[in-house]
This record gives C-alpha cells, structure tokens and sequence, in this order.
C-alpha cells in the first residue's frame, strides 16, 4: 500500500493541506504535491488501462516521461484528456479521472484483449483486417474504435485564453536543473542575453543526488544559484516552461504554464492560461537531464514496478512511499541511491538485486555497510501479482530464469541505466553517438545542428550530453555557458565552475533483457512500451518478419507511438531489435526525435487567434453604413463586402433583383473601395507594363483607361482589370479585390529578380482611396446635382478619366462600366470616402438611387457577358479560352504568357471555350455544372464537353443566364446541349453569345 | 470637401500601456535614389528633420522622415500639407526617376504609451524589442499577429505604430487585447 509518509518531502508544504477528487473520490494532499505524488500518498497506485491488452497500469514514472498516468484533468470548458499525473501541480478542487476502461478503472471489461494477447501479436491490425474487405467498415473498425484510444476530446469550446510571446536572446538554456544553472550563469557572466526555461515548478531538477557543490549542500547551492541569477539585469529565469522544439536558425518554441497549477487564483485572473513562447536563440544550450530506462523482466508492467529514480523522488521529493517493501533490481550504482533513500526513510528494502557479477562502487559499498542484502549477479525472474506487486522470483541473471527464491515486496524498483535527453539536441538535425562504456545515446559535438553561417548553434550539457556524475554535469554546464555566450559574441571574465564532489561509481551492464537467456514465455511478458502494450516478443516478431528499420518496426508494431512518444521504451526497443537482427545499436539506431518534447495544447498554439481576432477583418471606409444599413454580408479575400442591401422584410434574393432593376432603371450606388489600385511609375513604366498586360499599355494616352488582362509566364489569365495612364510616366493599374497584393507582389517579383536594371518604381495604394460607382441611367444626373467638373459626354468620354472637384470633394473620375449602364467610379481619399458616399446618396434622392451589392454586380457583369476572375478562370484558363483575343497584342514581340499560349495545348482548337448558355425552360443552371457528351470515359463515367461557370438569374431578361466553357463553344452557336443536374437528370440549355444584354454597348457610351 | 476622418474616430484603451488611435497625419512614400543629394534635399527640407540613415527615424512633433526600405523613406506631416507636399517632390525631383505618393489615408496610425509598451509589442510582434536592439532613433517594418505593421519610438516609453487602415480595427483589437493587465510577462 502506498502511503504518506510521516516525514520528509522537500517540496510539499505540509502545512497546506489541499483537496481533489480522483474518478469522483475525494482524497488530500499538500500543496507542492503533483497529482501523481498526491495520488500515492492517498493509496492510489492503479492509474489507467493500457492501449491495446487494458491491462491495469500504475504509476512508472515521476516525470515528463511518464507512460501510464493519464487523466483527464477538469470538466466541460475547462476538460483536458491524457494529462500526465506526474507533471501536474496539484491545486485545491483538482478533478482527475482516469481514461480508457469500461466500466471502471477496478474492472474492465476490455482486459479480456489481455486474455486474447497471444491472438493479437505486432501488426495484428495489418494481418488480420484485410480480408473479407467489408469487414473493415462494418465489424472491424467499429469495434477497434470503441476499444482503442486514450482519453476522450473535450466536448466543449475552450474557456480559457492563450497567448504568444515573442523572445530574442544570445543563449537560451532549456533546463533548470544543475547543468542548467550553472550554463545560464557562466553565459550571464559572460555578458551574454540569456533567459533559462524549466519545465517543472522548480529550480535544481535532480540536485537531490547531487551531494554537496561548492562546499555547501546542493539544494542550498541552487537556492544561491538562482538568488544571484535573478540579480543579473542580462538573465532571465522562467519556471513552468517547457522547451518545446528547436527549429532552423535558432528558432525555440517553449510552452509557459500561466495558471494550470492555480486555474482560479488571483494572481492571473483573466489572464491566459498558457504562453506559447517564440524565442530566437543565437545560442541553445540543452541542459535538459537523462530519463532512466525500466529493465525488461516479466511482469515489469505490474502497478508497483517503477522506475527507481521516481520510487526515491516520491520518497524524497513529496514524503510519499510506492510501498512498504521494495525490491531494488538495477544493473548500475544508481539503483544504490534508491535503496539508501528508502532505508533512510524507514522503508524496508529486503533486497538488491544487481545484474552485475561484481559491484565495486561506493555507492553499492555503503549499501552494504548499511547491512542492505545486495545480491550480486542476479535478476527478477517474474514478478508476481495482478493488480499490484505482490513480490518477485529471484533468478540468475545470465540464466534462463530458474527460480532460485520468492522475495515478498509490494515495489519493484528498476533501473536500466540513463538514456540522455537528446530530443532538442536532435531536433535540428544533431546527431548522436553511441557510448559503449555508459551504454547510452549521447549528443555527437562534432555533429551538431548547424545555422545559417555552418556554425553549430545548440550545445548540449549534463546529463543530456551523456554526463551522470554531478561533478561532470557542473563542469559540463559551466562550458557549455562559456561556449554559447562566446558563439553570440560574449567573451567577459567568468568565475570558476561550481564543483561537487566526486563518487566513485562502477560500469553498468547493459541489460536488454532480463534474464539474459529468457525463452519466449517470459519475453511475451516482458513489456518494452507500456503505454501501447508492445512487448519483447512483438519487437522479436517484427524483425522476424523483416522489419529491419526501426522507423518501419515502431509503426508495425507501435512501440514509442502516442502521448510520451517512448521516451522509456526506445532504447530499450531498438536495442532488442538490434539483438533480433544481430546488429549493433548503432547500426540500428534510433527513430526521428521530432517537436514537440511532450504535447502542448493546440490552444496554446492558436494563441490569441480566435474570435474576433482569429483573422484580420479588412474594411473599407465605409463599411461602418453598410453595417447600419443592413448589408447582407460576402466575405471577398480578408474584406467583407455586402452582398446586397435587403430591406426589413425582404429576401436577399428579392434585394438582389430590386438593385439590378433599379440600377438599370435609374441609379445605384456600389462601394467598389476593395478594388486594387497599384501606381507604376518611372523611364520603364509603359515597356514593363506590356510585358505585365497582355495589349498594349504603353501607347494608352494621358486621361484615357484601357481593359487589361494579367498572365504569369505559364499563359494563365491572372487577374484583370482597368488601367489608366496619369500622366508620362504613371500609369494607374487596378485590380480585383482578391487580387491587389498578390499583382503587386507578382510585378515586385518581375522587376526585383528578372528586370531589376528597369527604372520602375510600383506603389500598392489601394487603400488610400475609397471609390464609390455610380452606376444607370441617372448617373451623370446625379453627379451634375454635386457639380463641381464637367462629366459630360464631351468633356469625360467613355473610358476616360479627369481630376477634378465634385461638392467640394476632391476627386478623379473615371468613366468606366463594369454593368453596360453610364457609369463613373469616383476616386477620394479614404477619410472622406463615407462623406462623398452619405452626399452621392443624398444628390441621388430625386433619382431614385440606391446601394447595390456584389452580387447584383455579378448579375449585371455576366448579363453583358464581362468574365469574373475566380468564375471563368481558375487557373487553367487562357485568355484565348475567354474570346478575349482583343485583348491580346498582336504587335507586340513578348509579354508574360505569350510563349506558353503559344504551345500546342494552348493552341489546340478542342480547348474548351467561353459562351453563354440559354435554358430551354428558363430556369437558371446549377453551379459548375457539366455539359454531358456521348458515351463514357475509361471510370465509367459520363462523358464531358463544357462546364458552367457563371449562372443566375437574370431580373432584366427575366429568365436564367449562365456562362461556360464547351469545346468549339463559338462555332456552336444555336446547339442544344445537356448539362448535369445531380440526381434531377439532366437540363437542356442553347448555346448563345455570352453577351445577353445591350450587345451594341450604346447604354454604357452616352 | 469633407474634413477627413480615421478609420476608428480616434479611439483609444488604457491597460499595461495606453492606446489611442491619432489624429490624421500626412503620409507620402517616396522612392527613389536615397543617396541623391537631390533627394535628400527635397525629403528633409518637406519634412523639417534631417534625413535617416538605414532603418532609422527622425521625428519632430507632427514631421518626420521614416527609412523604409534601401530605396523608400516615408515623409510625415501634417495632414492637410500632404497634397502639397507630393507636388512639391514631384516639382523639386523632375526628370529624375522617383515615385511620390500621398497614402495618409491608406494608414491607420497609433500611439502606444507605458512603462510595458515593449512587453504588449512583443505579444504580437517577432521583432527584436530588447532596448539593446531596438529603441527611439529606429523604425522597424514588422508585421502585428497577421497584418503589417511599422513602429518607431518618440521616446523611450512610447511607440508610434502604422498599419493598413482597412485593418484598423483589427491591430486595435490586437493591441487592447494585448495590454489586458492580466497578461503582464514581466520579460523586457
């Protein structure tokens, strides 16, 4: 039974009692406590379900690395699945409960998989599924679904927020422990920008083994550490931040807990829960410790069988006890220190069983002058128990497992060795070596991840570089600090490095499998991952059936997968799979360490990034009436335009019709301020803009506008729209909504890169304007009713343009249609835009004027047969496709797109091209639909000849309209052809020009 | 002839720092040939400051001379002087390769003012604000979360900012959110 113990825990407050609830059950702890250690001290030690067998899982761990303890941590907007027990803080109204059993954690019904294991061995899903192939979707996913999963994702919307931080340093050091702190204050000295990140809630990581640094013990070293470290004005120190990964050219994610150790506390009330810091690092020191490794003995998957490391850290660290009696099995001397930690605790541990023939260490010495029983050369056979350690069978361990004697315990602590923790060294591309002697991966400082200049930027120390004595991993941190602040250019005078003593400590065995000459019975218990239940066995069978790589062997079999990505079980994998192919570890190898080290929220990554800020919402000066007057909204790139106008009581589709008959009729109004404006000036101007046009730009006279088309050098039609020439060398070009910057960056493209000796200068202003149309019949009449300048025919003729003043308002006009109707749109400067447009309404009244929308914009353009960028074109589309052949120069030597429409395909007369479509019946055709041919294609499908790509209705024809392309669409005038309409059948439409409305153009030329 | 407005009529929020959007200011790109003596001239004599060096600002109350790019500086200054500054570029620049236009209106422009303006900036932008890299005398072409934007420094507490004004809205919901005072990082 574990239990609190009566005294000790350096970092619970026993005088802060503090209450949370585990599956509904109410139980105490201190504050200081992580769920984990709160939940032993409450007698908790079965935490959850496996994957795959739902075999019981306790707690291993007392870290990040942490496979089994996975809760699910809050309720409804505050719900988080798969939270690691051992890394959060427990708090007062904590509510965990543990996942993936049914119907309790005590009994589940799913264990039965456990019972099946033999019939559900690695790639089980692959052999089994396939075949009969309507299984799949009807028997065998179904079921893998209800049975496999971890925890469950919240159901509702997130309550709290989350915000980014943008940080820029010479040294970041990931890691608070020791080697950290000693390479943040060397860096610090050096002068250099440092800011220090520690994942958990303190500073010192594992200075409880540390023994004494600098003549004074090691925790008070820390303290005085740290107390000199805040002083410094250069460093800066964050606790509860996570370094998350590290990316090209120094680029560090790390993930800052705000308030999930204290989620209702004042301190940050309102505030966000998490910080995802965004640090850009000259320099990345890891300091980020070792992870040790379980051993592989049957029955190692027993709640009680922990990892030595954590049995002594609940003992030290929370005064909370795994058990009364622990069975040490180690194959190094820091199992040593688990077995010195409890006996000081009172705790009874009634043997030591070390691997190795001879122990030699000073550790293993004082063991045995405590009058501990070391058992040399020995291993656990099996441990026995279900639910929980019940004791171990004792064997030889170079033998096969013959029992030699029964130990009664409830602990088993194990350890393996220590792995270091490579994954921010390895991120960017650092490589490991592998070390014989310490049996372990460590950073390669002759390959490390390399920046832009072929420097190395990340320098790995401590134990994460491979260094376990305290004495190395000071002297480790310290040059490593020295090292990174001189890279970032930081050379002053530090002092000398902190020292600890030294301990003598033997060599490790490496111990793969326990007991060395294990048959397959016990191998089939012996867990490797315990998380997703992949065993010894399954590993042996992987490379039985070829799966050499182990990239390939951890997805077949799916060791190292999910929420802790194997940071217990990869070594110890990939070294039983190095055994079964008969290769060394290093041949083998290991798996891609990819970000992020453990899982951050994806709120943390959206960051601020949500409602109303979730995207930039693009508005035109006069957006703020639209709102007012009911605008029925058309999000258009990043603006919203309205869509039409609809008046209480009335559909948009009714509104729609009402604005293009009223346009048409008398006078409409459109806020056309999105459209994109890019001035190009300069000796090269006019000789640039044809090569960006397809016509003629060059010839266009000061005061007229010419309809331009935009290809990219493939011959597809980009963008269009009117140029207008302001004067010798400045010509205006407008664009569509969506298309404004990307045009400026296309023409920025060709003159920066292809042109650069071209005296060429462009300038987005598209929002320095507002512009308003003003569009119908009544049009001049209204603009006269402002007065100001002459727009008479004569003094501004059709696809003209003039400066000039109307009701005082500054403005240019120009007399372009995108509707057949007499039009202007008029030119001023933003700040005035929703002046002009209150005064154009009011000038209007008597005329019967009223706003319009894009889609009665859309309506008017396809009724005079005007393409629409994004409905005629979509990328495949040439000029040519479109009639547009009058827009294409045929004077001119080159411009973008010339050559490629010169290509066989683009010349291929079965091109499908633009006309209109007429209904038989009038009604309007569906959208994107397809103009069926004979026969059918190699799928069995229809046949194919044209598609649809504009359609409406039209109020002014009072019948349907649509546009498209058909093969040899214009020599088909008259024909009739049927289109798709889903499960309706089909449509019969004609062929017509595309021009459905005023073909002369005699309204728009008045 | 209306007087102009801005895009949010002023607005303003007080939390870590104070924002305020300002009133009109006059606004012209030019480009051109930053070495010519030429342009020099005719920038500093428009703007009443002398001219900046690379990425640098020179302010002086509603004139100043912003480095915008190797080949573009802004000019500000009074709003309604803005017209009659580009005529007068244009007329002292003739025959000389340069483009000179009046975006006042294409901007929004705000005022950040506090102890934390740099902590609130930092939030949303990935620029370097440590006072060791950034602080009065220099102009830095950024981007706010997902809009561009340009800052510079009046003085060591106060950031003048610019972005698109059709976004307006947008960089002042940023900013407001930003300086919430619950969301104090105590970094910078």
């Amino acid at each position: 039974m574990s239990t609190r113990l009566s005294r000790g825990g350096r970092l619970i407050e026993r005088g802060a009692p503090v209450e949370f609830t585990f599956n509904g059950k109410r139980m105490r702890g201190y504050e200081g406590d992580t769920l984990a250690s709160a939940l032993l001290a409450n007698g908790q030690i079965l935490v959850g379900r496996s994957f795959k067998y739902h075999r019981p899982r306790g707690i291993v761990a007392s870290g990040a690395e942490e496979p089994n303890a996975l809760v699910g941590l809050g309720r409804d907007r505050r719900f988080e699945p798969n939270a690691r027990a051992t890394t959060t803080e427990l708090f007062e109204g904590l509510e965990a409960v543990s996942q993936n059993h049914w119907p309790s954690l005590e009994f589940d019904v799913g264990a039965v998989n456990g019972l099946l294991s033999k019939f559900l061995p690695a790639g089980f899903y692959y052999k089994m599924f396939l075949h009969p192939r309507s299984f799949w979707k009807h028997i065998y996913e179904p079921f893998i679904r209800q049975s496999a999963g971890l925890g469950r994702p919240p159901a509702h919307r997130d309550a709290d927020r989350y915000e980014h931080f943008h940080a820029h340093v010479d040294v970041l050091v990931v890691g608070g422990g020791i080697a950290g702190l000693a390479a943040a204050r060397a860096a610090g000295k050096a002068g250099a920008r440092v800011l220090l990140v520690e994942q958990t809630a303190h500073w010192g990581g594992r200075v409880a083994d540390a023994g004494a640094i600098d003549g004074i013990d090691a925790a008070d070293w820390v303290g005085k550490t740290v107390s000199e470290l805040e002083t410094m004005q250069n460093v800066r120190l964050r606790l509860r931040t996570m370094g998350s990964g590290v990316y090209d050219h120094g680029y560090v994610l790390a993930s800052e807990r705000l308030t999930d150790h204290d989620p209702d506390g004042d301190s940050h009330r309102g505030g966000s829960r998490q910080r995802l810091w965004k640090i850009r690092a000259k320099q990345v020191v890891t300091a980020t410790g070792a992870i040790e490794r379980p051993l592989s003995f049957a029955g190692n998957d027993i709640p009680g069988v922990m990892l030595a490391s954590a049995v002594r850290d609940y003992v030290t660290d929370f005064g909370a006890s795994p058990g009364d009696r622990t069975v040490v099995v180690t194959n190094n001397d820091d199992g040593y220190r688990t077995a010195l930690a409890l006996s000081a605790a009172g705790l009874e541990v009634p043997a030591i069983l070390d691997a190795r023939e001879v122990t030699t260490g000073g550790l293993a010495e004082e063991a045995r002058a405590q009058g501990l029983r070391v058992l040399t050369g020995r291993a656990v056979a099996k441990v026995k128990g279900v639910a929980r350690v019940e004791g171990v069978t004792v064997c030889a361990a170079a033998g096969e497992g013959a029992p030699i004697e029964d130990i009664p315990c409830d602990v088993v602590a194990m350890s393996g060795g220590w792995s270091p923790v490579v994954h921010l060294w390895s991120h960017c591309g650092g490589k490991l070596s592998w070390d014989e002697t310490q049996a372990m991966f460590r950073p390669d400082a002759t390959r490390a991840p390399t920046g832009a200049d072929g420097n190395p930027f990340v320098i790995a120390s401590g134990a994460a570089n491979g260094d376990l004595a305290a004495r190395d991993v000071l002297a480790g941190g310290h040059k490593a600090g020295i090292a990174a602040a001189k890279a970032a250019g930081h050379t002053k005078r530090t002092p000398a490095a902190p020292k600890a003593e030294a301990v003598a400590e033997g060599p490790i065995l490496p111990v793969w499998v326990m007991p060395a000459g294990a048959g397959a019975e016990l191998k089939s218990k012996m867990w490797l991952d315990f998380q997703n239940d992949v065993k010894v066995s399954d590993v042996e069978l992987a490379a039985r059936e070829g799966y050499e790589s182990v990239e390939h062997a951890k997805r077949y079999t799916t060791l190292g997968m999910a929420t802790d990505q194997g940071k217990l079980s990869n070594i110890n994998g990939l070294a039983v799979l190095s055994q079964s192919l008969g290769e060394d570890i290093p041949q083998v190898g290991t798996t891609t360490f990819r970000p992020p080290y453990t899982p951050i929220t994806m709120g943390a990554i959206a960051g601020d990034a949500r409602g109303k800020l979730f995207q930039p919402l693009r508005r035109t000066p006069i957006h703020g009436w639209h709102e007012d007057h009911g605008a029925h909204w058309e999000p258009v790139g990043q603006w919203r335009r309205p869509y039409a106008f609809p008046r209480p009581g009335e559909s948009v589709e009714t509104a729609v019709r009402r604005e293009i008959t009223n346009t048409r009729e008398a006078v409409g109004l459109l806020d056309a301020s999105t459209l994109g404006k890019i001035l190009v000036k300069g000796p090269d101007a006019g000789r640039f803009l044809d090569m960006i046009y397809t016509n003629m730009m060059s010839t266009l006279p000061v005061g007229r506008c010419r309809y331009g088309l935009m290809c990219g050098e493939n011959g597809f039609l980009m963008d269009d729209g009117v140029v207008a020439r302001i004067d010798e060398d400045t010509w205006l070009c407008h664009t569509t909504t969506g298309g404004a910057d990307r045009m400026h960056a296309h023409m920025e493209d060709w003159l920066q890169c292809e042109w650069w000796d071209w005296q060429v200068f462009t300038a987005n202003v598209t929002e320095a304007h507002a512009q308003i149309a003003v569009v119908g019949p009544h049009a001049r009449d209204v603009l006269d009713r402002l007065g100001g300048m002459d727009v008479s025919a004569e003094a501004l003729p059709f696809m003209h343009w003039a400066n000039g003043t109307l009701g005082g308002f500054p403005v240019r006009v120009f007399r372009i249609s995108f509707s057949g109707e007499l039009s202007y749109e008029i030119a001023v400067p933003a700040g005035q835009g929703l002046a002009l447009w209150k005064a154009l309404l009011d000038a209007g009244e008597p005329f019967g004027i009223t706003p319009y929308g894009t889609e009665a914009l859309h309506v008017m353009r396809a009724e005079k047969g005007f393409i629409m960028i994004g409905d005629e074109t979509d990328g495949t589309v040439i000029p040519q496709d479109l009639g547009l052949g009058w827009a294409i120069s045929k004077k001119k030597s080159d411009y973008l797109g010339k050559r490629a429409q010169e290509r066989p395909h683009m010349t291929d007369p079965d091109r499908w091209k633009l006309v209109g479509f007429r209904t038989l019946d009038g009604s309007v055709l569906p959208e994107g639909a397809y103009a069926i041919a004979d026969g059918r294609n190699a799928n069995g499908q229809r046949n194919t000849q044209g598609r649809v790509t504009s359609t409406y209705h039209s109020p002014t024809l009072g019948h349907g309209i649509a546009m498209g392309l058909v093969r040899h669409g214009p020599d088909r005038m008259g024909e009739v052809v049927g289109f798709t309409n889903g499960k309706a059948g089909t449509i019969k439409a004609r062929i017509v020009s595309p021009v459905f409305y005023d073909p002369e153009g005699e309204k728009q030329d008045v | 002839m209306s007087d102009p407005v801005t895009a949010l009529g002023g607005a303003s929020f007080a939390g870590l720092v104070r924002i305020a959007e300002m009133p009109p200011r006059g606004m012209i790109t030019l480009k051109g040939d930053l070495s010519s003596a030429n342009l020099k001239t005719a920038a500093t004599k428009l703007a009443g400051v002398d001219f900046p060096g690379l990425r640098g600002v020179l302010v002086d109350g509603e004139r100043g001379l912003l480095w915008m790019a190797p080949d573009e500086v802004m000019v500000l200054l009074p709003r309604a002087e803005a017209a009659d500054g580009v005529a007068a570029l244009s007329k002292a620049l003739a025959g000389t390769h340069h483009l000179a236009a009046d975006v006042s209106d294409a901007r929004c422009l705000f005022r950040l003012e506090g102890a934390a303006v740099r902590e609130v900036l930092a939030k949303l932008t990935p620029a370097d604000l440590h006072p060791d890299a950034f602080g009065p005398g220099e102009v830095r072409r950024t981007r706010l979360a997902q809009v561009a934007a340009a800052i510079w420094m009046p003085d060591a507490e106060t950031v003048d900012l610019i972005a698109f004004r059709s976004v307006a809205a947008y960089v002042f919901d940023l900013l407001a959110n930003a300086t919430d005072p619950s969301g104090r990082v105590d970094y910078l």
